[in-house]
Parts: structure tokens; sequence; C-alpha cells
């Protein structure tokens, strides 16, 4: 079955089956890596990417359901709260293997578009999806609350 | 065009191939510090045949440019601890580069050029710390007397700062790049003057800092999971759902009818798949009808294993034993009077990196082409070769950066990869990438053993312990040897001082569930025997642990614990009340050289611990990199604090019960305490980082709950069943 998927604001026509998870077309089939497999039923968050702009897990997301959604990768962020976001994570040296960043960034760029100041508990609620195994945690928090200071214009 | 000399220390300085025909070699002036001769004899059978690095035959850790910037060519792995900067700045303080013109790439597989590539143990910054000092030491000079003669000035009287090389007296300078021709040139000394540790501008600051945080922000930096050659396959290998359980037969009509799938056939670890696209890899092994012979296969439960070790720790499990510590006479007499016994159980653990374990082979032939995340690169180059009956020289072994590995990826039979090396040998001439599912991974064995550890203490008069006696129970991760590792922690314990004998025997029985490395090896259990027996025997004693230790370490003269011991006590506020309902527990341990003390703040709510915070102070010796000793103890924690909380691989008949995320619930952002680390001034040598903060979250968290609730903990993990798993995530909105 040949579906039509939009990334990254380019429209793609990709032959898979219908079941085929999001993460492998965007991975196999359309050569975006940013974007990993860490579990394959959406417990760890490695794998998140934005689906019309909510983050979700595409390792569980079979493409005949993506329709006519706009997914935005890893690879394609680039507002100025993704921006703040990555720039916060480079200034706190929030990785360490790396691996579960993308998911992670991918995260919090959703939670800060839906909530520009976060308390710890929003972001605990909005970030405990996304598992990181080096337990960068405390960054991860850190640079999110920098993001949200930079955004709202203040000295971070 | 070649100069070698060789120092005191048996280090050889080489500079080969600097200059061809007046002109750099690839623009770049390479300076190799290399290994010492014995070496060059192995390098040789080793890298025999092998094509050489670009750099240089013997090897090449700094490259500088016409543009000035410093490459520091890293052989260790980046698994995650942040080496590449530790590595790059212990040679960007001796050479005065300009840090922010430092780069690091990783170095391929190569024993003549590099020697032994192996990170373990803690290991990189410990046994890097000269050879990376002299690399850069040596390349400064030559700049140096470049500069000297350029100027006509005595070399005494220049200086190197960020890059720059000055003579303050004629108000000259020139950059690295200015007078890079010149400088490669020079004759690099035989022995390197080093800077005194009050000399360093670099070392022990903030300024060094990961050089891959943006790449690791952005997604563009490759794994082995994202390897993408033309005509690539991708392979997913069924296993015996046993351990120990071999091949019977497989019908694979099925799988071959799935559309992408292209050939299917057995390996001596079961039944490979091979696809175009990952997904028609999964879709086809999960179509294969497979059929195990469980004659060898490992058929127990977990209760029975327990059973069985605790059988074996009462002299009942008819295997022999071996002596690990040994002290005083008739150690083996029978204890008497007052006397305390102490029972700990520990389970397997899955390592769980984020990163699956996954490698890309080709093999043409007798030559190999690997891309792996291999942090035992030196012997999974030897494995593979042996593998493909080929010399390791044509095995050519790209290590890629690996997303965690926690020892995962340290196993030494190099499982995996030689996995891949297996199939690829199959599909001649096309790259495989083998990727294993987490399933596959957490079911695959390479565990932390599971352990049992019965001990008894004879007390003296003074409260203190007079005699100990360990009887330990713990697979081996060699497959000769005296099984060290699993008593490491317990053998040369301080503890001991006020003892009159010790007498500690370790049990190591054999079976099909395979173990590993795993975070802090033995202390990742034994840490929980001493400090959680410590600070039962102290409030036996009517002491206050902190006070108790302290006596203990008094008497062992170990100063390091005492300094350790006194800076947790203050930053924790370990003398101060703590609100109804908290409690403070202390632990301190040594893993890899390194001293670790924390202090976890711990309440119980419905039965389960919540750890609110973590003061951490770590002994490292010289602490090269500040930032990234901070985040090894952030990360340490929240990996120890996982294992300690919820971490159980068990067993049912055999079978794993524990298949993923869902099963084997690790800390998430919602559990995991502030850390506040704090790093004793030193002036020795370094020590490792990467493991050493795993070992005492787990007895600090069980000495609170004892605090709190007086209750001992006698197995890990403190959660299990529907506790541990409802604690996990469950998926939001």
């Amino acid at each position: 079955m040949v579906y039509a998927v939009r990334v990254n604001g380019s429209l793609h026509k990709v032959e898979a089956d219908g079941q085929t998870p999001l993460l492998w077309v965007l991975r196999d089939t359309l050569g975006l890596t940013g974007t990993k497999y860490g579990c394959g039923i959406a417990q760890c968050g490695a794998c998140t990417v934005h689906v019309d702009g909510q983050p979700m897990r595409s390792c569980s997301l079979p493409i005949e359901f993506v329709g006519s959604a706009e997914v935005t990768t890893i690879e394609a962020i680039d507002d100025p709260i993704a921006t703040a976001v990555q720039q916060a994570w480079v200034a706190r040296d929030v990785p360490q293997c790396g691996f579960c960043q993308s998911g992670q960034v991918m995260s919090a760029v959703a939670l800060l578009r839906a909530m520009p100041s976060p308390s710890d508990s929003d972001i605990d609620t909005a970030m405990s999806g996304n598992i990181c195994r080096c337990a960068t945690y405390n960054r991860i928090r850190a640079a999110i609350h920098d993001a949200a200071a930079t955004l709202r214009g203040e000295a971070v | 065009m070649t100069e070698d000399a060789q120092d005191s220390r048996g280090f050889r300085l080489t500079r080969r191939r600097l200059i061809l025909g007046g002109t750099l070699l690839g623009g770049a002036l390479l300076v190799g510090y290399g290994v010492a001769r014995p070496m060059d004899v192995a390098g040789a059978i080793l890298s025999g045949g092998g094509t050489d690095p670009e750099e240089s035959p013997f090897g090449a850790f700094i490259r500088i440019d016409l543009e000035g910037w410093v490459t520091v060519v890293n052989k260790q792995q980046e698994l995650g601890q942040g080496i590449h900067a530790g590595m790059a700045a212990m040679i960007a303080e001796e050479l005065d580069a300009d840090w922010d013109r430092v780069k690091v790439v990783e170095a391929r597989s190569n024993f003549r050029a590099y020697g032994v590539q192996i990170t373990a143990g803690s290991n990189a910054i410990a046994t890097n710390w000269d050879a990376m000092r002299n690399a850069g030491a040596a390349a400064r000079s030559m700049f140096v007397n470049a500069a000297a003669l350029r100027w006509d000035v005595e070399p005494d009287a220049i200086e190197v700062r960020d890059g720059v090389v000055s003579h303050p007296a004629s108000q000259q300078s020139a950059s690295f790049a200015e007078l890079l021709v010149e400088a490669s040139r020079q004759t690099p000394p035989q022995v390197p003057v080093l800077k005194t540790a009050e000399q360093y501008r670099l070392i022990g600051t903030d300024r060094v800092r990961r050089k891959d945080s943006q790449p690791k922000s952005n997604g563009s930096l490759i794994y082995t999971q994202d390897v993408q050659r033309p005509n690539m396959l991708v392979a997913m290998v069924a296993h015996s759902p046993r351990f120990g359980g071999r091949l019977a037969r497989f019908d694979d009509s099925d799988a071959l009818k799935v559309p992408g799938v292209v050939e299917v056939f057995a390996i001596d670890t079961g039944v490979a798949v091979l696809a175009e696209t990952t997904y028609a890899a999964k879709l086809g092994r999960d179509a294969l009808r497979l059929e195990w012979d469980d004659t060898e296969a490992e058929t127990r439960s977990t209760a029975d294993l327990v059973a069985y070790y605790h059988d074996i720790a009462a002299g009942n499990g008819g295997i022999g034993s071996a002596d690990f510590a040994t002290m005083g006479e008739d150690p083996d007499a029978p204890l008497t009077g007052d006397m305390v016994e102490f029972s700990f159980d520990f389970p397997y653990l899955a390592h769980a990196p984020m990163e699956t374990m996954d490698c890309v082979a080709e093999v043409n032939g007798f030559d190999v082409s690997i891309s792996s995340g291999a942090h035992l690169a030196s012997l999974d180059q030897v494995m593979a070769a042996f593998t493909a009956r080929t010399i390791p020289g044509r095995v050519d072994l790209e290590v890629l950066p690996a997303g965690g590995s926690f020892g995962r990826r340290g196993v030494m039979t190099a499982d995996y990869l030689v996995e891949c090396v297996r199939i690829a040998q199959r599909v001649q001439g096309r790259p495989v990438k083998l990727m294993w599912t987490r399933e596959d991974e957490m079911r695959a064995g390479f565990y932390r053993p599971m352990s049992h550890h019965r001990v008894w203490v004879e007390m003296g008069a003074d409260g203190f312990p007079a005699r100990w006696r360990f009887h330990s129970v713990c697979q081996a991760l060699t497959p000769v040897g005296d099984n060290i590792q699993a008593t490491e922690g317990i053998t040369h314990s301080p503890y001991f001082s006020t003892a009159r004998t010790v007498a500690g025997k370790i049990f190591s029985p054999r079976f099909p569930v395979p173990v590993g490395f795993w975070r802090s090896v033995g202390a990742s259990h034994t840490a929980l025997v001493m400090e959680h027996v410590i600070d039962q025997l102290a409030r036996r004693a009517g002491q206050d642990p902190a006070a108790y230790r302290r006596s203990l370490f008094e008497k062992a003269g170990d100063d390091r614990r005492i300094a350790v011991l006194d800076e947790l006590m203050e930053k924790s506020g370990w003398s101060t009340p703590i609100e109804a309902g908290w409690s403070r527990g202390m632990a301190i341990s040594e893993a890899f050289g390194t001293i670790v003390g924390q202090v976890a703040e711990v309440r119980l709510e419905g039965g389960r611990p919540v750890v609110r915070r973590v003061v951490a102070v770590v002994d490292c010796g010289i602490a090269v990199a500040p930032d990234q000793i901070t985040a090894q103890m952030e990360g340490s924690i929240g990996f120890g604090l996982s294992a300690a909380l919820f971490g159980a691989v068990t067993l049912k008949d055999g079978y794993v019960q524990e298949t993923n995320f869902d099963t084997y619930p690790v800390v998430r952002m919602n559990e995991m305490p502030a850390v506040e680390t704090h790093i004793i001034k030193s002036t020795n040598r370094p020590t490792g980082m990467g493991e050493p903060g795993v070992p005492p979250i787990a007895p600090a968290v069980a000495n609170a709950i004892l605090a709190l609730t007086g209750t001992p903990t006698t197995a890990l993990p403190f959660l299990s069943g529907a506790a541990a798993t409802n604690a996990g995530f469950s998926m939001r909105g």
C-alpha cells in the first residue's frame, strides 16, 4: 500500500504495510535517523515526534493512522522555542550518551509550546514518558527552566 | 624521516611522516606518543596487513591544522561518560591549546597506532593520564623550539597560552597555525616537561565541557543504529528463549513470504532473518516457526536459584569455595560470644542502555569492516577476526559513540558483534546491520549476576567487630580465575580494621545464564552488604553511623575515607535534624580507586521509598573534568537507584520474565532526586568516575529506611512485582 505522509513540510509517497510504525518509515525509508528506536512499545519516548504539533511515540503509531497529519522530527524543529531548548541543552551539557535526547528535546519543545512557564511538577508530568538511562533528568529540568526564561526574555 | 626517542618510562616518542617533500602531510602536524616496544611486536601481529591509519603508523593523538584547530584523536570509547572531553583536556592542558579550538575525533581500532583500546573499569582517565599529558607537552615543546629558532631567543623565555606562542621580552607572538610548518620540523623531546597541578589552567575547571552536546541535542550524531549503507540488509535473530537451549528445527516458509525479507538461515545463536528494512526483518522473525532443544538449557526459576544459593552458602550446595579474604590466626575457628548474622540477596540485572545491541558489518573474503559502539575495541577486533577466520589487521573497526552501555557492550565474547559478523559472512559483500529489539536485549543475558551473601560478625566488647566471616555466592564473570569481581568491595574493606580474624569464602556456581560486567561490577552488590551491616552494627552499639565509621576508618588509617566522611557530614547537614517523616542514610564505598560517599534523604510513602535529595562527595584524585564528574555522579545515582528500587531480571522455568521497560521499570524524571556533588581537592593521580557513583546509593537508601523504621533490608530491589510497575510510567494524555 502506498501512503502519502507529510514529514517536515514535504509530502512523501511511501510504500509500506499499513501497520508499519511511523518510526521505521522515518528511519529506514526517509533516512531521518535523529528519531530513535528504544523500546517499540511507547514506554521510553526515544522515538518522540510531533504529529500536528502533539508529541507522539512514533514506534507505536502505524503509518495508516498518520493520514494527512503533519509530522515533524528533530531534524526540522527550528522555531524560537526549539532553538531555546536546544541552546539550553548545550549550555548545560545535558546529554551523556545522548541517545534519548532527540525524544527529550521533542517532548520539552511540546511542553513549552503548551505551557511557557512550567513548574517542576508540570515538567515531571510532561517528561516522565521519556526515559534517560544516563539519568540526565536534573539537567533536563534545569534546561527546560532555562529555555522558558530565555523565551520570556530573562537572562539565564 | 623517522625520529624515535625512548624516555625513562619506556614510552616512545614517535614522529613519522610528518613532512613529505617539505609540506605537511594532510596539512596537519601530527604528534604521536606511542606505546612501549613489546607492544610493537604484538601490534605487528594484531595489525599486520592492516591499513595504517591516515595519521601515522605509530599512532597520533594530536593533529593541528593550518587554521589552528587542534584535533584530539580519542582512543577510548565515548558511551556517555564524557571521556572525549577528559582525554582532550589532558592534551590541551599540556599543549596550552585554546580549548575553544579543540575538536575530538574517535579513533578506529588500531593496536599498533594507539595500543590497547579497552574502555572498562572506569579506566580511561587513569590509564591515559601520563600518555595524553606527554603527548600534549611534547607537541608544545615543538612549538616553543620553533618559535625560539624563528625569533632567535631562548626557549625558556617563551610562553604558550591558548594556542598562542609568545616571547614577552621582545613582544613577539605567533599562533600555532603560524608556526605549524616550523614546529613540525622540530624533534620532540625525549622526556617532555609536565606541568605541576598548580600550573593547570584548564584541568579542574568548568571550562572542560563536552564537545558533543550539540549533535546530541539536534539528532545529527550517528550511532550504530543510524548507519545506512548502500545495499545494506537489516538482520534480526531469533534466539533460544531459554539459556542453553539449542535450535532443533525451524520453518521459514511464512517468514519468506513477508515482503522485504530476503534471506533466512540458521546461525549458531539461532535463526537470522535478513530483510531490506528493520520492520520487515521483525515481521519475518515473528513469522518463524521454531523448535528448541532444551536438553542442556537452564529451566529453573528464580526462587529455585535463590534456594540453591542459600544451600550453597550453608555448605550444602555440593560446590567448593575459594578464600577471598583471610586475616588473622585460625580465621575458620567457630565464632563465639556476641554474634550477629546477616543475609542478603541480589537479583540479576539487565543493563538496558537506551540503544539496544546493534552492529554493522560487511565481510569480503578475509576483509571485515565493522561499525559498532565497541568499548572493548581491541578485543572486539580480535573476536571479529577469529569469527571470520582472518587476522585482526584485516578487521577495520570503526568505533562509534554508543547510546549507553553500562557494561553491556563490554562482553568479552563480543556476543552481538560476533553474531553480526557471522551473518555478514553468509551474505558476502553486503553490509548487514544487526538490530536487537529491547526484548532481545533484556532476554539475552550477560546480566549483573544474582548473588547471595551470608555474613557473620563476632562483636568485641568495645562494640566493634572482632571477627568477620563471609559466605558469598555469585557466578564468575570470567571463564577462569578466582572470581575476584564478586567480592570486590569486601575483600579489602577498611571495616576489618578492628578485627582479629576475617574469613571470606566465595562460591561460584556455574550454569547457563550468562553474566557480565554491569556498571560498578562487584561493588554494585557488595557496597550494600558492607554499608548496611555497618549501620546495623552502629545502631546495635548505640552509636551514630557516621561516628562509628569514623572510628573504623581511623583505626584503618584511611585518611581519604575520613576526608570524604567529614565533607559528607558537613554538606549533608548530617548532624542537623530533618523534618518528621524523613531520614538520612549514609554510605561510603570505593570502586576503581575512587571513593564516593552519599547521603540520601528518604521517606516512605505507602511503603515506597521516595528519595528527594542525595548529597555526594567524591575523591577521584585530580579532577580533570569537574562538570563531567558531577554528571557521572548524577547519572550513577539515577542508574543505581533504578536498580535499588525496581531492578530485577527473573526466571520462570528458565524463561526471562522481564522484557521491556513496562516490566523492567527504571527511574524516570518524577523519581529522580536532586543531586549535589562535592569534589575533594586532591593532587593524587586521577582515578575513574564512570562507575564509582553507583554503589553507595542502594545502601544509603537502605540505611535511611533502617533509621526510619528499624527494619533492615535483606534483599533488593526494594519494590517488586506490581508495586514496582505501578510506579512506572502510564501513558499520559
